[in-house]
């Protein structure tokens, strides 16, 4: 049968296109437009070049904060998405278990991002909290306003626990949808517990993984209020993340010229990041079908 | 409306966005790549095929990694190089062609 090429269904979604150019493409390009000039209030405006670009990308401010924020969202993945996955298997398929663990799972997702950041403030604080007075009387010298490393401890494990549910949530329907016919062809020949895992359900779960690991990417990586509420972006610079930098050059220094090109920087960089991640899964797909 | 209502309708709607000529050149030209793309793909569509990339790539997909790469290109100019973009532009465009015919 002839297929009649006939492109008239992308008018179905011209409403979206608008929707997207009004809320993404109109304030982009004030940002773009705002990167080259220097703002002096009132509607006035000067046009300064790639100034603003050049003291951006030789700031070294912004590199320290750009590694700290590669290195956390990279800590980020390396543990959700395997921990997402392994709580995803342990999940029971059916029963009344089912609703009960989906809907424990699904708590800390249903939980707003500043009060997420409020209550590990509050868990982790040494006087007060369960989790630091907890640590303190077992002997453990635990302070997150004042140790680095304690502090980055106290946001990836709010970040765990905040966003590892969403990683499940995603496996198990992907385990779910896994036609039974699999695990009997496997059971057939024998195969073992992990060759099920690594040759049926790892492979069939890539599409959600895809997802899991793009959402969670771009979440970690523009990161804002969580640790914004529970170290505030200290002690010093430790856990200053790249967009409580450019809030604070944006809102409090009110210098709309740097901040927007810091802002287009690093939208590169998630388009890129997204861009290579979604290729490399994708292709990784398509060399398994020939 | 009283006279003159075009721009002053222009200036209450978009001054907000602070227009320059550098910022909409660049997005007009954008906008005609894109017009050009497209025309260039209805008169003779795209077959995706592997040229010096390690993925095979269509004409679009070619275009947007030219695209992406121009703007790292003129960023690593800037934070490696410094001032005078043009030299960046143009290699961005002599890599556009070659990335659009062997890439």
């Amino acid at each position: 049968m002839d297929k009649i090429p006939n492109n008239r269904a992308w008018f179905l979604i011209l409403p979206v296109f608008l929707l997207v150019a009004f809320s993404a493409l109109i304030p982009l390009m004030a940002v773009v437009n705002y990167s080259v000039q220097d703002s002096f209030g009132g509607g006035v405006w000067i046009f300064v070049g790639d100034e603003w670009f050049r003291d951006v990308l030789t700031d070294g401010r912004l590199h320290d904060a750009l590694l700290r924020q590669l290195g956390f969202s990279g800590l980020v993945l390396l543990i959700q998405i395997p921990l997402g996955v392994l709580i995803a298997l342990a999940m029971p398929s059916r029963g009344w278990a089912v609703p009960v663990c989906l809907i424990l799972l699904a708590l800390p997702l249903l939980v707003p991002f500043n009060v997420v950041g409020t209550i590990w403030q509050l868990f982790a604080r040494v006087d007060i909290g369960l989790m630091g007075n907890t640590l303190r009387e077992m002997g453990v010298e635990f302070n997150y306003t004042d140790d680095p490393l304690h502090a980055w401890i106290t946001v990836v494990l709010m970040d765990v626990w905040h966003w590892t549910p969403l990683v499940v949530l995603l496996c198990y329907s992907g385990l779910r949808a896994i036609p039974p016919a699999f695990y009997q062809a496997a059971r057939i020949d024998g195969a073992s517990r992990s060759a099920i895992f690594w040759y049926i359900e790892l492979p069939k779960l890539r599409g959600v993984l895809t997802i899991a690991v793009l959402l969670r990417f771009m979440d970690s990586f523009m990161i804002f209020t969580e640790p914004f509420v529970v170290t505030g972006g200290g002690p010093g610079n430790a856990t200053n993340f790249l967009s409580i930098v450019l809030t604070n050059w944006a809102i409090e220094r009110r210098d709309l010229g740097p901040a927007a090109a810091f802002s287009i920087i690093y939208f590169l960089l998630v388009l890129l990041i997204c861009w290579v991640f979604y290729t490399a899964i994708t292709r990784i797909g398509q060399a398994d079908k020939r | 409306m009283e006279s003159g209502t075009l721009a002053d309708w222009l200036e209450h709607s978009f001054g907000w966005m602070a227009w320059t000529w550098v910022t909409g050149t660049f997005f007009l030209t954008i906008l005609g790549l894109l017009v050009v793309m497209t025309v260039w793909e209805l008169a003779m569509p795209t077959v995706q095929r592997k040229g010096f990339l390690p993925i095979s790539t269509t004409r679009g997909d070619r275009f947007f990694i030219g695209l992406l790469s121009s703007a790292f290109i003129h960023l690593a100019w800037l934070g490696l190089v410094g001032a005078g973009l043009t030299w960046a532009l143009a290699i961005c465009a002599a890599w556009m062609v070659v990335l659009l015919r062997y890439g």
